[in-house]
Order: structure tokens, then sequence, then C-alpha cells
């Protein structure tokens, strides 16, 4: 294995770069540190009035009245909204037609019209002097509820007399619509060969069910939305976002607007990890600036953040692979039930899609149901769907290798997808390093290192996700000093405007130091899909080499118009512009930079990109943890992250995503949970109970950046900020079984359920 | 919208006659970790909040072979573990003080708070009543004192009648081949509420060999604080041994009546009460033999 000898955690390095591959400061960084920088709830407009929103208490309830009038008496408000202001309120089902169900879903998510479907709904909102005002006033607010039984579980929601959330819900199964209405929003099916033949066919079969819990993504900014609706119709939004353009749609879509009469300013973010991509508070902030003529702001608090935005689903799922006694998979099926939460929507099919991604498997059988449930609506959370199959998945790998005696690593390594394998649901891989990430594993130190004394146990998972692409739109300026400014709609969550910077001073072959990004409002930029999916560092980089490549054209066109010659005769090469045949006509970048002004002015290159050639990401996570037999703790020993990043663009970021992943993971297997009473009452909505891992709960996640080039990317660039979250479930769950010898089929795996699987009447 | 009045005052006196005056509107306050939480959370509410911090009784931190040690009722959990007399004569102490939140809230949070706060996971009460700790307490009627087991009456509920405060804390002098240990079980690390915790303190005899007497106190498992005396008797005269501590943690388990929540079942805290109550004995006994 190739290793680069100025880093030594990347192996497979096979080009090296000037810019792309080093490890620059993020252009944002000085703002974070010294605490200047603008996140969402910063935002201080003249004359700014403070929104709060009333929520449910029950998980299920008929709304039948609510009289407002106390609150909108108080002094000091000066806005009360309710789902009536909706403009879903004033159309009908005939005006909507077939968008009848989507928008009324999406409406009545933001504010409940006939019912609240989960603790935390919200039901109305005032507009205040300040945020105690409105505080008071929501409390004047009088809402007449029929309390309803709320379903709080997957397969409790899937039985026929299950209590429905949507009396017009019917199932989507395979192409067909149900008569009856049900929970079970859709039915899914991915089908590759004959899973049945393959099973025959298989020495051993190992057959599990695993139950994982919804978890939060645990960003540390809550949500907010500032929002300005000015006489002339125009609104104005001020947000933490993942996606200022799909705010901008999702807003507009719900108060009835063309996006051009909606304008999102990204304000700095902290942390998303996916569920910064719905907007909550955006349209309610809207409306009360509508009704007070004022701008509106409105934060939430942590247990809002809890309570009312979209968690990760729990789930249900059957796991069911074949092998030969050599370890080969002949054929595998999977059963997926994930919670949607309030609405349809869990990522049910990304976790189809990921489940056996890690495989080259001839035969399959993937099923799956997205199931509505009285808990918030599920949003995206790294790599959505992926982990929760995974744990499933590698679990089920790991009892087979352990029953044919075969090393873990090995029997990945035989059955691992490679380039040119045909995955379930279709598509056929391109170059892809997962079985360089296996090896690398393989060879590592800690993988060789004896596990010591204690009950102690070494767990080994792999991790899929096939990362995005989608469109991005950029342009970037050339100023008269040199220094080319970058304009983007890509929200930066985790360095991005670095790793655009480094992929434009790369193309155009300048400093680093000389491209300064923007991140800017939807008017400012043509439509950018959400930074998320591990598309960013991608897609929209790749839009920056395209928008470098025109400018690097404009400047050779400049040059020749000043060199008073044809442009043919004009190159552009590692920053410099030459004339081809005469030496002596040599401008550097810069040189011609300050030629611009009166030369026919500024240049500008721009683009709109969609590519295609994402590369698919793997990781696979190495981990020891000791089992204190006594009380059922887990401690995590020792962790090694390997992923195959293509091209690591800023290696120190990649590392960052990879150890972020594999932190999550972490708290995902051990701690992490909601925990609801029988009415579907969150009980722990801090994160005091919430229990994310703390640094003392943590070993240095120590890193191996693998990159086998994406053919699909002029840097080789795959996306890395999924894959790492795959693999710590599986990987925890099948060290835990090696330390005490117990295997946990449901997550998480806290003290006292260990402690139950160990006196043998746990799950 | 709610106003809340705040007061400094400099004396006890002048302390007592202002809580006194509030009634149960009243809300003393010391290192403010438990009282702005709960008063910002809307799980308590008060008219007045009375600051504890520059009373000189309830800042007293001192210690003398005949009286034990004084701990005034604000003293914050930093300034205990930092100090040289409880190191050397209450390390059990000192397993509580410093595990109490993170270095941010050892700064304020002091040990009269966590009693008066009355949590059944409050780490510093156990140890405070295995070392046989008595609350001195202050009100418009005089003063009295109330055995630490005896403070804690429900859940955020303690002995203090409108008007009094908890002036302080006396523990007696260690006695030679005394030793003390707190441990809690909590998922994590670290910033985690007791799923259940355990105090003991051992006596043993000048051999080492064999107990003279103990005392044992649980956390997290019922309404408030709970003061094994079972327990801690089962050991009085018994040779120090395995099965006599067995012995003693089974008649703690048996002392432990806990609930079912988010933070724990019934059987795992019971459970964790026995393995506790064992793994203090132990530390509690090589401290005691000088360990
Ligand atoms: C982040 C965090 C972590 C924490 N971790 C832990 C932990 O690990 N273990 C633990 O046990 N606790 C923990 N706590 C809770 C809290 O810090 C402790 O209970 C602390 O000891 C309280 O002390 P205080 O001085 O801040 O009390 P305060 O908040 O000032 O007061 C607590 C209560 O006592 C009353 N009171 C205070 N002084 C007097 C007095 N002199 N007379 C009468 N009444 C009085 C107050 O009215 C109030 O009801 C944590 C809290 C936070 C915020």
């Amino acid at each position: 294995m190739v290793s680069n000898p100025a880093e030594a955690n990347i192996v497979l390095s096979e080009v090296e770069f000037e810019v792309v591959g080093k490890r620059p400061i993020r252009p944002d960084g000085v703002d974070k540190v010294t605490g200047r920088a603008q996140y969402g709830a910063d935002i201080n407009l003249s004359g700014l009035i403070h929104g709060k929103v009333l929520r449910s208490p029950h998980a299920h309830a008929r709304i039948k009245s609510i009289d407002t009038s106390k609150a909108e008496a108080y002094p000091g408000v000066r806005a009360v909204v309710t789902a009536k202001n909706l403009p879903f309120a004033s159309l009908s089902k005939e005006d909507l037609g077939g968008d009848y169900m989507r928008l009324k879903f999406a409406s009545d998510h933001v504010l409940a019209s006939d019912k609240v479907l989960f603790k935390g709904h919200p039901v109305a909102a005032v507009a205040a002097n300040n945020p105690h005002v409105a505080e008071e006033a929501i409390k004047l607010i009088n809402v007449d509820y029929e309390v309803l039984p709320p379903v709080l579980d997957v397969l409790e929601a899937m039985k026929d007399d299950a209590p429905l959330l949507h009396e017009e819900l019917r199932t989507t199964s395979l192409g067909e619509t149900s008569e009856k209405p049900s929970n079970i929003a859709a039915h899914l099916r991915y089908e590759k060969g004959d899973a049945e033949v393959g099973f025959a066919a298989a020495d051993v079969v190992v057959e599990k069910e695993f139950r994982t819990a919804a978890v939060h993504q645990g960003y540390i900014e809550p949500h907010n939305g500032t929002a300005f609706w000015n006489t002339d119709g125009q609104l104005s939004i001020w947000t933490s976002t993942q996606g200022a353009f799909a705010v901008r749609g999702s807003v507009a879509d719900v108060l009835r607007q063309p996006v051009s009469k909606v304008k999102v300013t990204p304000m700095e973010i902290g942390g998303g990890f996916g569920g910064k991509i719905t907007a909550y508070l955006d349209a309610i902030a809207a409306l009360l600036s509508q009704k007070s003529g004022a701008p509106v702001k409105v934060v939430m608090s942590r247990v809002d953040v809890f309570e009312a935005s979209g968690p990760a689903p729990a789930t249900w799922m059957k796991v069911k692979i074949g092998a030969t006694k050599d370890g080969k998979f002949t054929a595998v099926k999977a059963e997926l039930s994930f919670e949607a939460g309030a609405y349809p929507g869990s990522p049910v099919m990304q976790g189809m899609m990921c489940s056996f991604g890690c495989y080259d498997v001839p035969n399959g059988l993937i099923d799956g149901y997205d199931v509505v449930v009285n808990k918030p609506k599920t949003a995206a959370y790294r790599a959505p769907g992926s982990p929760q199959a995974a744990f499933g998945v590698e679990s089920v790998v790991d009892d087979i290798a352990h029953q044919l005696g075969i090393d873990p690593i090995e029997i990945r390594l035989l059955n691992a997808a490679k380039e040119g394998t045909r995955r379930i649901e279709g598509p056929v891989a391109n170059r892809i390093g997962l079985v360089e990430c296996l090896e690398a594993a393989r060879d590592h130190d800690h993988y060789k290192k004896p596990l010591g004394p204690g009950q102690r146990g070494r767990g080994v998972a792999c991790g899929y996700w096939m990362n995005r692409s989608f469109s991005s739109s950029l342009s970037m300026t050339v100023n008269y000093d040199g220094i080319v400014t970058l304009i983007m709609g890509s929200v930066d969550i985790g360095g991005t405007r670095a790793s655009i910077a480094q992929q434009t001073a790369e193309t155009l072959g300048i400093a680093y130091e000389n491209v300064k990004p923007t991140v800017v409002d939807t008017d400012s930029i043509g439509y950018t899909f959400i930074t998320g999916g591990s598309r960013t560092s991608f897609a929209t980089g790749w839009a920056a080499i395209e928008a470098a490549e025109e400018v690097k054209k404009l400047m050779v066109a400049r040059a020749a118009r000043i060199w008073d010659t044809s442009e043919d005769d004009v190159e552009y090469a590692d920053g410099v512009i030459q004339h081809r045949s005469d030496p002596e006509l040599r401008m550097t970048f810069k040189d011609l930079a300050r030629q611009l002004a009166n030369t026919g002015g500024a240049i500008t290159g721009s683009a709109n990109v969609e590519p295609a050639g994402e590369g698919n990401g793997y990781a696979v996570h190495l981990v020891d943890v000791e089992v204190d037999p006594e009380t059922g703790k887990t401690d995590i020993l020792r962790f090694t992250a390997v992923q195959d990043a293509g091209k690591a663009v800023h290696p120190s970021y990649v590392e960052g995503q990879m150890q972020g992943g594999a932190v999550q993971g972490i708290g995902w297997a051990l701690n992490e949970e909601y925990f609801f009473d029988d009415k579907g009452q969150m009980m722990n909505s801090s994160f005091l109970d919430y229990r994310m891992p703390t640094s003392l709960d943590l070993p240095m996640i120590d890193t191996v950046i693998v990159e086998v080039a994406n053919p699909g990317h002029p840097y080789g660039v795959r996306g890395v900020g999924e894959a790492a979250i795959v693999p710590p479930m599986a990987a925890i769950a099948n060290a835990i079984n090696g330390a005490a010898g117990v295997r946990l089929n449901s997550l998480p795996m806290t003290p006292g359920n260990v402690l139950d699987a160990l006196s043998g009447d746990g799950q | 919208m709610e106003w809340i009045d705040f007061a400094t005052p400099k004396s006890v006196s002048e302390a007592v006659e202002m809580m006194a005056s509030k009634g149960d509107r009243a809300r003393a306050m010391a290192g403010g970790t438990d009282v702005l939480v709960q008063l910002r959370g809307g799980r308590r509410s008060a008219d007045l909040v009375v600051d504890m911090k520059e009373i000189p009784e309830l800042n007293e931190l001192s210690y003398s072979a005949q009286n034990g040690l004084t701990l005034g009722a604000a003293v914050p959990c930093y300034r205990i573990y930092q100090d040289k007399a409880v190191i050397d004569n209450y390390p059990g102490l000192i397993d509580a003080a410093s595990l109490i939140g993170g270095i941010q809230i050892q700064g304020r949070a002091s040990i009269g708070g966590n009693l008066c706060n009355a949590a059944p996971s409050g780490d510093s009460i156990p140890p405070i009543i295995a070392l046989s700790g008595v609350a001195n307490i202050t009100g418009p009627n005089g003063n009295r004192q109330v055995p630490v087991e005896d403070f804690c009456t429900g859940p955020g509920q303690n002995v203090l009648q409108n008007g009094e405060i908890l002036v302080s804390l006396t523990i007696p002098a260690p006695q030679p081949h005394s030793g003390a240990n707190y441990l809690r079980f909590i998922p994590r690390n670290e910033m985690d509420i007791a799923v259940a915790g355990v105090g003991t303190s051992v006596l043993l005899d000048a051999s080492g060999q064999n107990f003279v007497s103990a005392r044992i106190s649980l956390a997290s498992v019922a309404p408030t604080p709970v003061f094994s005396q079972a327990a801690g008797d089962s050991l009085a005269g018994k040779a120090v041994s395995d099965e006599a501590i067995q012995e003693a943690s089974e008649k703690a388990m048996a002392d432990a009546k806990p609930i079912n929540d988010m933070r724990g079942t019934v059987r795992q805290r019971v459970h964790l009460v026995g393995v506790l109550t064992r793994r203090t004995l132990n530390n509690a006994i090589q401290r005691a033999r000088g360990g």
C-alpha cells in the first residue's frame, strides 16, 4: 500500500496537487474563534420584535377550537397567528387537486390546523415587543383539544387496528394505492436475482431482528428564523440552514408565493448534520411579520429542538444472510420499517439502498416501509437510513464470520463491492475504495495489537453512502488586485468555503490566500441545492473548477487583446499568462489583474452545474471496548476510522468529518435515544438526559484517509460527510459481543441493556 | 413577565429576616447552579432570591481535631477539594465535591446547596450521611441542629421552615482507622445524574482486620437519600471479609426502593446498589488501613 510521506495517515494518494490536499487556514476561522461570526440568533434589525410558538402538550389530539383573544389583548403583543393565517386554510381540495395532501402536510407541519400529531407540534404563535411578553402571551391562548390515543411504535402503527394519524393517508405499495387508510405511507422493494434460490444454496443462514431508537443530530445551535415581509410584497428571511434555496422553496410553497418574492439569507450555521434542511420557524416568522408589519425573530429552546425538530427515525428491521462454508454470500434479504414521525417521508429508501451497499451479492430482496407515528417528523441525519440498516447487516455479517470461523475483515473482503458490482437497487459501481479501506484496516497496527487483559473485545464494521451531486451555482470575479472573490450558494457547515477556495486556487494556479469565498443570499446567485449528502465539495467544487476554467479563457482573451495578438497564441499555465512563441510577453495572474481596469474591466466566470460522476463513499471502523460485567458499562478504549475520500481536498477537515461521524455513531450506539412515556411525552429533552458522549467518554479517534480517486471528478474528490457515521453501531455491537459474549440487537446498548443481556433475559 | 427581586444580605440575621418576610416566595441562593436552572425552567418560582455568598458564617471552612469540620453552607466545591485539612481528613467528601458538575460548576456549587436542593441523586448527601454530618439551621425562632440523614423529606423538599436557612454543616473529626468513599454509577464518564450512588464509612479496630462500625447511605434509589442503617450495622463487630461485605450489600439492596425512569430501571438500580456498596466498602477499608 502506497503511503504519503508527508501525511502518514493518507494511503494510496496517487496524485499530488499544489493546493488541493494541503491544510490551509479556514476563511471563517477568525470570526468564529473571536466570537464575531453572525449566527442565526445574532441578527438584529431595526424595529425587531420577538416571536414565540405555542406547542401541543399532546402527542395526538384533535383541535376543537383555539381562542387567541386574551393573548391579542395582552400589552406588548403585536401579532398572533394560527393555521387559519396560512393560505392552505382558504384553499379548497378542488383548487389543489393532486397537490392537496402534500400541501396539507407541509402547512400542518408549520402550524397544525385540524390535528396535532406530536408533542411540540406548533399550534399558534405570538409576536411581541420582547421575548418575555411573547412567552407570557402564549400562555393566554386557549386551545380546546380532544385527546386521542397516540401510536408510538413502528410495528404498532402498522397494525390494522392502530389509531390513524391521517384519515386521508393511503399506502402506496409497489406502485399501487390502497383503498383503506393506513399509517403505512409506502411500501418499497428492491430485488436482484432470486433470494430464495440463493438461501437454498447456502451452508449457513443467519436471520435476526433489530431495533434502533430515534436519535437527534445534536447540533449546538437551536433553530431560528427571522422574517420581514415588506409592504411591497418582498419577504426577506435570515436563518440558519443547510440550504437557503430549500428554505426559500418551502416558505414560498406554504405561503403560496413565487420564489422570487422570497429572499433567504443564510446566516453562519452552528451545526446541522441533516437536521437543518426543514424550515420550521421561517414561515411562522413571516406570518407574524405580515401581521405586525415589523421584522420578527423566532428562536427555539433546546426542548423545542428535541421535541419539534426532526430526529433520525427509530426502526425495526429483519436481516437475513446466507453464505457458503467458505464465506461467500449466496443471498441477502432485509425488511426495514422506519418511523417517519408525524408525516410521511422517512429515509427508508436510502436505508434500503445502503443496506447491502458494501457487498457484491448475487441474490437480494429488500422491502421497506415508511410508517407514520405520533412523534416529530423525522429529518435527515448524516447518511440518512444507512446507519440503522448497517447496524443490522453488519451484525449479521459478523455472526456469519463467527459461525464459519473466518476473520471478520477477510469475510468482508471476500464479499466486498468493487468496480463493476451491480447493487441490488440497480446501479453498477464505478471505481470504489472499499477493498482498499478493508486492507488498510487489516494492515493497521490497531488490528494487529493484542487486546490486553479484562473483558475486552474488538469490533469491525463497514459502511456505505452513495454520495450525492445535484445542482450548484457559483461565480467568481477577478479583482484588480488579483484577489478572486468567490460567490456561492452552498452554505458552509464542514469547511467548504476552504475546500472550494482550494479547488479554485488549484485550477487557476494561484495561491489559496488569493481566493476569498463568500456564501450569499438567494437573490445573489443561482439555485444551489442544500449542503448535505456529501455533495458540496464535489458538486460546488465542480462548479468552481468550471467557473475558473472560464476565467482562464477570459484572462487569455484579455492578454491577447493587450498584446494585440490572437487568443490562439496565448496560453495559461500555473497562474501565468504567456505568449506561446514570444517569451517577452508574459504576465502573472496578478500582473494581468492590475491591467484589467483600463482594458475592459473586471472578469467574471460563472457556472451552473449538475455533475454526474459522484463517487460512492466507504468507511471501515475498528473499535476496542471494555465491558464492566458488574455494571454493564462499555468503555471505548481505541477507535480507528478508515475512509475513502477519493482525494482529501483539506485533510484536516476530512479527518474532522471522520472523527465527528465516529463520535456521533458512538453516542447512537451506547446512550442516545428519544425516551417517550406511554403518552408520547419525551422524557429526556435536555443534554443532561439525552446522553451524547462527552470528551471524557472518548479516546482519540485515529483516522486513515484512503485515496482511491473518483474518476468522476477532476481532482478525484468523493464526499466524506456521511459514510463515517455508518459503521460505529455495528462495530461496537460486534466488539461488545467479543468482550462480554452477548449480542445486542437493539440500540442503544446502554449499561442497563447490557446488564439485562448478561443476565440472559434482555432482548 | 415575571419580576424577581434579588438581595445580598451580609449577616445571618439579615438573611433570616429577608427570608421570613417573603415566606415561601423567598428562595435562598448559594451557587445558584440548581436554583437558577429551576427558576429559568419554570420548575420553581420566587419573588425574592436571597444570595448567601456574602454572609461570613456561610463561607466558613475550618477544621479542628476537637470540633471536626465546619463547612459553611455556601462554600463552593473547589474550595473544599483544595483545602488541606479536608484532603487529609475527609477523602470521602472530596469524592463527592470533585464529582459534582465540571470545573465551572464546581467554582459555584456548594454542598449546602446540594443538600438543600434535596434531590434523591444529590452526590454529596450520602457521603455526608456516612460521615455523620449534622446540619446547623438558623431561623426566626433561633438555631437548631438536624442530622443530615433526617434533613431531606421528599424530592426537592427538606426540613427547613419558612425563614430558616442552612448555615453550615458539621462533620465530626475522623477517628483513627476510619475511612470513607463515595461512588456513583452514570452511563457516561461525566456530566450525568447518578443512576445509583453509595457512600460508606467504616471504622476498623487497631488491627485493621475487624469492623467496629460502619455507615452506608444510598443515592437515587428512593424519594430521598437513604440511610441504610441495617447495612452498616450488619458489619459492626465482624471480621473484614468478602462474606460480611456481601451481606452488607444485600442489606443495602433491600433498603433501595427505586423507580423506573429514563435514567434506569428498578432492577438495574437495586443491582447497582449491591455493586457500589461492595466497591465503596472495599475502598473505605483500604483508606482506613492507610492505603
Ligand atoms: C451542569 C450541571 C452539572 C451538575 N452536576 C451535578 C452532579 O454531578 N451531582 C450533583 O449532585 N449535582 C449536580 N448538579 C446540581 C447542582 O450543581 C448541585 O446540586 C449543587 O451542589 C447545588 O449547589 P448550589 O450552591 O449551586 O445551590 P443553589 O442552586 O444555590 O441552591 C440549591 C437549593 O438549595 C437552596 N439553598 C441554597 N443555599 C441555602 C441555604 N443556605 N439555606 C437554605 N436553602 C438554601 C436553594 O434555595 C435551592 O433550592 C449539576 C448542575 C449543573 C447545572
